[in-house]
């Protein structure tokens, strides 16, 4: 899950990180009042999930409250990579005399958080490691011990020559590795950390992922998700248990397990269809699930064919196929379907639909050919 | 041969009374593994399916059994305490199928583990199977048949597909192996590949991978330098977009890498044959035995 801005903010500034002082709203008259309030120069900056916030026009100064209002009209219901932007943040301009980077990233191969800072600030990372890899310090963290001092000032030592920024930078890493830990983590970043003509060193921007597996135990985490930052059909595939990722194709997927769905999409991709989605049903489906799950993908107009793709090993083939014939019989469905199911009661499965008008196949390959068929209207590549 | 589990295992099962964890038992014991414990805090001294003992601890199980493999069923918040529980109880197998254990819990297990000498498979996988020998976790024991194809896989189903095809076409297998789809999982693509090199009854390996992470791409690198067995490999996600977890947490495109592209050419230079679809695994094993 991620997290805006301003909450990663309102997270390290509770733990002692210096952070310059900010408020987030969603009107413009806010905006203007929040820069009155500050009474300095201000940046108006877009909260939404995407980078590249800067370069879409997102993030602007402003050198007072009027102006303020000005920008943050001009953001306000701004469209950055498809996400319409609810609410801003404003907050004091800081001068800047360096940027550095520090981010926490859990990293699969040392099976470690490991801790990634670098005294080119300010631009990609990723840029970074690829180009000049030597301006990159990597320590990964054991976290049955956690950060230790020393390893902290390793960190800070790479960034400042000087003692007091060193121990200054070394107590902001031990700050964001507590927020890390607490709030569940699989990314923390202060982007830029920067240090000031009059040698402070704070944060500048702020973003945090939340592991969604930490959700059920992090109630006041889970609280930080702005549902009005998704997609609604996203919003309620969750609510139905499903997992589900909306993408711009014709034919609609819905398959049990997420390899097996990766798999489809990639063949409806390989016969010349483009995947309207990524939609995993989960192991143990009922037909309540296939129900929502149809309900979701037929919401999509750009769906032109449904394919169901089960594997029945947990998932009862059965439960299925009367989710789709529970289903259809609510809302008739305006375009084709095309049903693959093997395994588990799979007799019973295709007696049940047969029974109800539909056909089905056990064979993959044929179901998605066919269902891109249908989809394009002509013949798959 | 196989590779981890056989006629031997001695399997303890953790969560043995709940919803998950009865019913995979009994599949379990139908197929032929020897299930000699089950593990429920508070209800040691009762039976399973009036023939299992059931235990407190991990610890008790073991001693009073000798069980040398344990399969986990608990909820994810105590996953990962359940996987220290039987790595303390010296267990040497643990096979974790729990969906939804936070990443940091593994930080924590993981090396705890080690330092015991166990050897962790998942979590948030489908366990393994040796067909006609034992199975431990949740593979459908149907649509397996013995044979000399080793597989391993990311995935659960996808695993399932192209197993039920190579077993349908008379390919069967030593063992199938699904090792989890999360970042942070115990058993690798290498250890799986050293075990079924080392397996004098494994001819072909088969290889399902997807998006997110390096293990792939390492898996590649080992199989050029120390593999004498043919591998066929397979990737999942290339209509995958960056940034977003394919239901699998481990399943992610961070930034540009972990692409299913840069798999692909990573199989490919390493002389493995990639399927572009499940379908064509059949023809790509029989041609390799």
């Amino acid at each position: 899950m991620n997290i805006h801005e301003y909450q990663a903010k309102e997270i390290l500034r509770a733990l002692g990180v210096p952070i310059p002082p900010g408020e987030v709203t969603g009107t413009d008259a806010e905006a203007q009042a929040i820069a009155s309030r500050i009474g300095k120069t201000v940046v108006v900056k877009a909260q939404v999930h995407a980078g590249g916030r800067g370069k879409a026009g997102g993030v602007k100064l402003a050198k007072d409250a009027a102006e303020a209002r000005d920008k943050a009209r001009a953001i306000l219901g701004m469209q950055i990579k498809g996400l319409t932007v609810e609410k801003v943040l404003v907050t004091e301009a800081a001068d800047i005399a360096s940027e550095a980077y520090v981010g926490i990233i859990m990293d699969r191969a040392s099976r470690k958080p490991v801790f990634m800072v670098s005294p080119a600030g300010g631009i990609d990372i990723e840029e970074v490691a690829a180009k000049t890899p030597e301006k990159i310090l990597k320590v990964p963290v054991d976290t049955r011990y956690g950060l230790q001092p020393y390893q902290a000032m390793r960190l800070g030592f790479f960034l400042y020559d000087d003692l007091a920024k060193a121990r200054a930078a070394s107590k902001i890493m031990q700050q964001l590795y507590t927020a890390f830990i607490q709030s569940g983590c699989s990314l923390a970043e202060i982007n830029p950390l920067v240090v000031t003509p009059k040698g402070e060193v704070i944060a500048v921007d702020a973003k945090m992922v939340i592991d969604d597996n930490e959700l059920d135990r992090r109630p006041a985490v889970a609280a930080l998700r702005d549902v009005s930052a998704e997609a609604p059909s996203e919003v309620e595939a969750r609510n139905a248990s499903l997992t589900f990722i909306k993408l711009d194709g014709n034919v609609g997927c819905c398959v049990n397990g997420a390899g097996l769905a990766m798999a489809t999409m990639d063949l409806v991709k390989y016969y010349g269809g483009e995947p309207a989605n990524f939609l995993d049903i989960g192991g143990s489906s009922s037909p309540e699930k296939v129900i929502a799950a149809l309900r979701i993908i037929t919401a999509d107009p750009s769906v032109k064919a449904i394919l169901f793709n089960i594997f029945g090993g947990i998932t009862r083939t059965d439960d299925v196929a009367n989710g789709i014939v529970a289903a259809t019989k609510q809302n008739p469905l305006k375009v084709p379907i095309v049903i693959r199911l093997t395994g588990t009661n799979e007799e019973i499965a295709m007696k049940i639909l047969t029974e109800n008008g539909f056909s089905a196949s056990s064979d993959m390959d044929e179901a998605v050919r066919r269902a891109v068929e249908l989809a394009t209207g002509g013949k798959a590549a | 041969m196989s590779i981890f589990i056989d006629r031997d295992t001695k399997l303890v099962v953790q969560g043995i009374t709940g919803r998950d964890g009865s019913f995979h038992t009994k599949q379990m014991m139908e197929y032929g593994t020897q299930v000699v414990a089950g593990v429920t805090p508070g209800k040691g001294g009762q039976t399973f399916e009036g023939t299992v003992p059931v235990f407190n601890t991990v610890a008790d199980a073991v001693n009073a059994t000798g069980a040398n493999t344990s399969v986990i069923y608990v909820p994810p918040m105590f996953a990962a305490d359940a996987i220290m529980e039987a790595a303390d109880a010296g267990v040497s197998l643990i096979v974790a199928i729990t969906e939804g254990v936070p990443v940091l819990d593994m930080t924590r297990a993981w090396p705890f583990v080690k330092e015991k000498g166990a050897r962790l498979i998942g979590p948030n996988c489908p366990g393994l199977i040796s067909p006609g020998q034992s199975k431990v976790g949740i593979i459908p024991g149907r649509i397996c048949t013995p044979g000399p194809v080793g597989v391993v896989s990311r995935s659960g189903t996808l695993t399932y597909e192209i197993v039920y095809q190579l077993t349908r076409a008379g390919l069967g297998q030593t063992t199938c192996v699904g090792i989890g789809g999360d970042p942070i999982n115990g058993t690798s693509f290498i250890d799986c590949l050293v075990a079924f090199e080392a397996d004098p009854d494994t001819k072909v390996v088969c290889m399902m991978g997807e998006i997110g992470g390096t293990d792939e791409q390492d898996a590649a690198r080992f199989v050029k330098e120390r593999m004498k067995k043919p591998v066929v490999g397979f990737i999942a996600g290339q209509t995958a977009p960056p940034g977003r977890r394919m239901g699998h947490a481990g399943a992610i495109i961070s930034g540009s890498s972990g692409t299913a592209a840069e798999k692909i050419a990573a199989f490919e230079a390493a002389g493995i044959a990639v399927a572009k679809r499940p379908v064509e695994f059949v023809d790509l094993v029989k041609e390799r035995m």
